[in-house]
């Protein structure tokens, strides 16, 4: 069952995207997860349609979506392949960094970049740290007017794709956290190298690279806020991302059901359909309630965001449970379609080995709980 | 260039079901869309407009809801859109159709292409196309399945039955296309969405004071329809399952033999 | 109104080829004419075209109106339209039958337009109402979802075009006698605004003709290759068959685009159609659902297509066509 307060408008926009997905993703989904190959040329294509800088704000030439509508377009992607949904998604996240905390002339540039099409990555993550944001070993040391940048990225969503990077790095050494900045570096900046790709157990189709700094010069103007601003800002722009970064879990759990009840038809041992047992039935009715409940606090979230409040704690709940719903409905659905459910014949199994990097990334749900907690106990 | 390009919503017939009780179609739930041979015309218009730096017009005649079949065309990129709407043009046959478009397309102007697509998947007549060409006073080139432009001719490339022939044409002219003759393009999100916020420029009857009456609607159709019904249904013959090719092969011919048909 | 007389029918000749759709006309024409009690009159506009006219008289005119100019070698819009529209002027038939090959769609609508007149086009079935006098034109619509019966009672001629196959070829009688009246029609350069300036072969083929086809063996996405189609084609040439093919395959530019059968291909009606590793998408059977007789062959026991096949084979095409092509070899030599 779909969102039932969808507006006409956003049954038309996710009418379009998803007959062009049907047509232009769907077919090329088998061979590009064989190979692991996130593919440029649907990319550009999407471009054609007008989809670039999906999340851009109107005020910077964006289409201007609200959240709510971005979560509906976004399951539209997962329903076809969440690795692609994960680059297409993360290839404006230049643009949150830039809005967290950057001034006008870089959130000018920076979207006009994206509206054309052009890819951004964000490099958090280090081989010895990735919750631990504050154990950063990358460094940025100030020589005149620019800083050289050496250090180490791993796990880069879009390594690979990028045209441009937000480089978090250590400014000073002594202020843990608050010594942190973020900066704006050049794919193509002399010192700049794209290691191995990773050869991951799902979203293959996404893009994931080591990305290597070796004495990269970068001048001060990439700097975005002041010194020391790099944990705040991106924080701040995890915590605005965070709410429906899972929303492409949503429409591939919907078709996880929608493949299972199909099977539940057509499946008859024992003389008639397996959909006439009750034990299935609940299974499925177990699935389509932590579906519709997952939707539900996604767009509440959205929602919530949308009109400006205090996201912090709802954005890691929603993050939280539909991952780990997400996960319950496919794995579910393996089951219910048994051996078929386990071959790679059938869509399911890409499915759970998909579902399950959300748990991990945008941040562990072992750190949103610790989030929501702690929101919720206060100060104590 | 000027170019106009004429487009009809219907429902997709391919999604169509009959009602096995009444035994009449089941219209309610069939998706409404841009008519395919439609969308390779204006995808042909399209790229004359990409290669020379064409006006598009895109013109439907139907109820309000047509409205929604401009707006896609826009979306793919046409410029201005045209709906020609009243309750004195409904119930009209290809004649009194071609009629009121061609009253319509006066009003707008002189184009120098006027296209359409082959036929209608729901009249499936092809009619308007070549009606519309002689109320208009224009050559026409069906079953086009190639364009080139020579300044003011054009180079077509019709399809036949068994070959295509090379024509040339002077503009004006009405086209018709066919499948083959491109890859309709995708409409673009954006545009769609600012076509949504556009009123559509309407024309009634009002509007073209040169049509009369009786050559409207039900009135100006001199073909009627004395009734409709569901055309009975194939059923499924024999089916030969078991045994070897050969078996299987056999056991074809006999039973061909038996029932006469001769190959 | 004056009266109108008689039943005509449009002869196409094409680069010296006379359409076999306007030989099945006349006989349906003929039994049409002697319903109303009145004249079968073939009309052949053409450049020496004169020696069709007596093949018209066999297959059952009474009359044949020639014109044979050479303005209309080829056909054009303009040129065949003012003819017949003149001839029409002068002579007032209340019936005219037109074959619904690509040139008669074309010319119809033209012609019924200028004319103020109805038309009905690839009509099914064609029957002389007794009482009224008129002909009731029966025609698919919807993508062949829905029949209509229509009607035109107040103008003339009453026109309709009809498919190739569609109705029988009539035998013809030799014997036969009728008028040949050779009719002359003013036509101006400048008047004919078409110019067919070259003839293309369709891609690597020769001699493609699914419209007039007795038999049909189609490929679709069971073929899997431009390569298969070979296994095919022997079939077809040991039938005399045509080739068709599904919108798979030719959108995998394994067959070229004057071969597909179906919704935006081709419509056919052979007396035997053939369907290899076609599925049956809606999409395909609105193209040959009016074949005489279907037999499918597919490996996928569910596939659509033997909903309405009339003898269904499921199995490996692979093996099942050249096991067909050999046996029917052995019996046509034996």
């Amino acid at each position: 069952m779909e969102w039932q307060l969808m507006t006409d408008e956003q049954k038309d926009i996710t009418g379009m995207i998803r007959n062009f997905l049907e047509k232009e993703l769907a077919p090329i989904v088998p061979e590009c997860e064989e190979k692991s190959e996130f593919p440029m040329e649907v990319f550009k294509k999407i471009g054609e349609i007008g989809l670039w800088g999906l999340d851009i704000p109107e005020e910077y030439g964006g289409p201007g979506f609200d959240l709510q509508t971005l979560s509906l377009i976004r399951e539209e992607f997962g329903r076809v392949d969440c690795g692609f949904a994960v680059s297409f998604g993360a290839a404006t996240v230049g643009f949150k960094q830039v809005l967290a905390g950057g001034n006008e002339q870089q959130k000018q540039a920076m979207a006009k970049r994206l509206l054309n099409g052009e890819i951004s990555a964000m490099c958090i993550t280090e081989p010895q740290s990735g919750s631990d944001v504050a154990g950063t070993k990358t460094k940025a040391v100030r020589s005149g007017d620019e800083y050289i940048i050496n250090g180490t990225k791993t796990f880069i969503t879009n390594g690979g794709l990028a045209n441009v990077y937000i480089v978090v790095a250590v400014t000073n050494p002594d202020l843990g956290s608050r010594g942190l900045s973020c900066f704006i570096v050049e794919r193509d900046a002399p010192g700049v190298s794209v290691g191995k790709e990773e050869n991951k157990m799902g979203i293959r189709l996404s893009n994931t690279t080591d990305v290597v700094f070796q004495n990269v010069h970068v001048p001060v103007e990439n700097r975005i806020g002041e010194e020391g601003d790099g944990f705040k800002i991106v924080m701040k722009a995890l915590e605005k991302s965070r709410p429906i970064c899972i929303a492409p879990l949503i429409g591939m759990a919907q078709r996880a059901i929608e493949i299972a009840a199909e099977y539940c038809r057509v499946r008859t041992p024992y003389g008639k359909p397996i959909g006439k047992l009750q034990g299935i039935q609940f299974k499925i009715a177990d699935m389509e309630i932590q579906l519709q409940t997952a939707r539900a606090i996604m767009m509440y979230a959205a929602k919530v965001a949308d009109e400006g409040k205090p996201i912090s704690c709802l954005g890691s709940i929603s993050k939280t449970y539909v991952s780990e719903a997400a996960f319950t409905i496919i794995d579910e659905a393996l089951q219910i379609l048994g051996g078929y459910g386990y071959s790679k014949e059938y869509p399911i199994e890409k499915m759970l080995r998909d579902v399950r990097v959300y748990r991990i990334f945008e941040g562990t749900n072992e750190v949103q709980r610790q989030i929501i907690g702690k929101t919720v106990i206060g100060k104590c | 260039m000027k170019i106009l390009v004429c487009v009809k919503q219907v429902p997709d017939t391919t999604e169509i079901r009959i009602d096995p009780e009444t035994n009449t179609l089941i219209r309610s739930g069939v998706p409404s869309i841009v008519n395919p041979f439609d969308k390779n015309a204006l995808e042909a218009a399209l790229q004359l407009k990409d290669q020379y730096g064409a006006e598009v017009t895109v013109l439907s005649m139907g109820p309000a809801q047509a409205a929604d079949a401009l707006r896609e065309c826009y979306a793919m990129g046409a410029d201005h859109m045209v709906l020609v709407s009243d309750r004195a043009f409904g119930g009209a046959d290809t004649l009194a159709t071609s009629y009121t478009l061609a009253a319509a397309i006066r009003s707008l102007g002189e184009f120098d292409i006027i296209f359409c697509g082959k036929q209608a998947i729901d009249g499936d007549t092809a009619q308007v196309g070549p009606e519309l060409a002689e109320h208009l006073g224009i050559a026409q080139v069906t079953y086009v399945a190639g364009i080139e432009r020579k300044e003011d001719y054009l180079i077509l490339k019709k399809e036949q039955e068994d070959c295509y022939e090379k024509i040339q044409v002077r503009m004006p002219v009405l086209l018709t296309a066919v499948k083959s003759l491109n890859e309709p393009r995708y409409p673009n999100v954006m545009k769609k969405m600012k076509a949504n916020r556009m009123e559509v420029l309407t024309l009634t009857a009002k509007d073209l004071p040169e049509l009369i009456p009786e050559k409207l609607g039900l009135k100006g159709s001199p073909t009627k329809v004395k009734k409709t019904f569901v055309p009975s249904v194939r059923k499924a013959g024999v089916m030969i399952l078991g045994g070897d090719a050969s078996g299987k092969v056999s056991e074809l011919l006999d039973k061909l033999t038996e029932a006469k048909i001769t190959l | 109104m004056r009266e109108s007389k008689n039943v005509w029918v449009l002869i196409e000749v094409v680069r010296g080829k006379l359409k076999n759709v306007s030989l099945e006309l006349l006989g349906q024409g003929r039994k049409m004419a002697d319903a109303l009690g009145e004249k079968l009159v073939a009309v052949i506009p053409g450049c020496e075209v004169q020696e069709f006219a007596q093949v018209a008289i066999s297959c059952g005119a009474d009359q044949v109106l020639v014109v044979d100019q050479v303005e209309l070698k080829d056909y054009s819009t303009d040129g065949y339209a003012k003819v017949v529209c003149t001839l029409i002027e002068k002579y007032g038939p209340s019936v005219l039958l037109i074959g619904a090959t690509n040139n008669g769609r074309d010319l119809g609508p033209r012609i019924s337009c200028r004319m103020k007149t109805g038309l009905t086009a690839d009509c099914t079935e064609l029957a002389v109402d007794e009482e009224t006098r008129l002909v009731r034109w029966t025609r698919p619509a919807f993508g062949g979802n829905l029949m209509a019966t229509i009607l035109c009672p107040d103008t003339r001629p009453q026109i309709g075009t009809v498919r190739p196959g569609v109705f029988k070829r009539p035998l013809a009688d030799l014997e036969r006698e009728g008028e040949i009246i050779l009719e002359h029609v003013e036509l101006g350069e400048e008047e004919i605004r078409t110019r067919i300036l070259e003839v293309l072969a369709g891609e690597g083929d020769q001699g493609v003709n699914l419209e007039e086809a007795e038999i049909i063996v189609a490929g679709g996405r069971g073929v899997g290759s431009k390569e298969n189609f070979h296994i095919l084609r022997e079939l077809a040439d040991v039938l005399g068959a045509q080739v068709g093919a599904s919108r798979a395959a030719v959108d995998s530019e394994w067959i070229p685009a004057l071969h597909q059968v179906g919704q935006t291909g081709k419509t056919v009606g052979p007396r035997i159609y053939i369907a290899c590793g076609i599925s049956g998408a809606i999409q395909h059977l609105a193209g040959m659902s009016s074949s005489d007789v279907i037999i499918a062959i597919n490996q996928d026991p569910e596939a659509p297509i033997f909903q309405v096949a009339d003898y269904g084979i499921v199995g490996d095409l692979f093996e099942i066509v050249p096991e067909l092509t050999k046996k029917i070899r052995e019996k046509k030599a034996g």
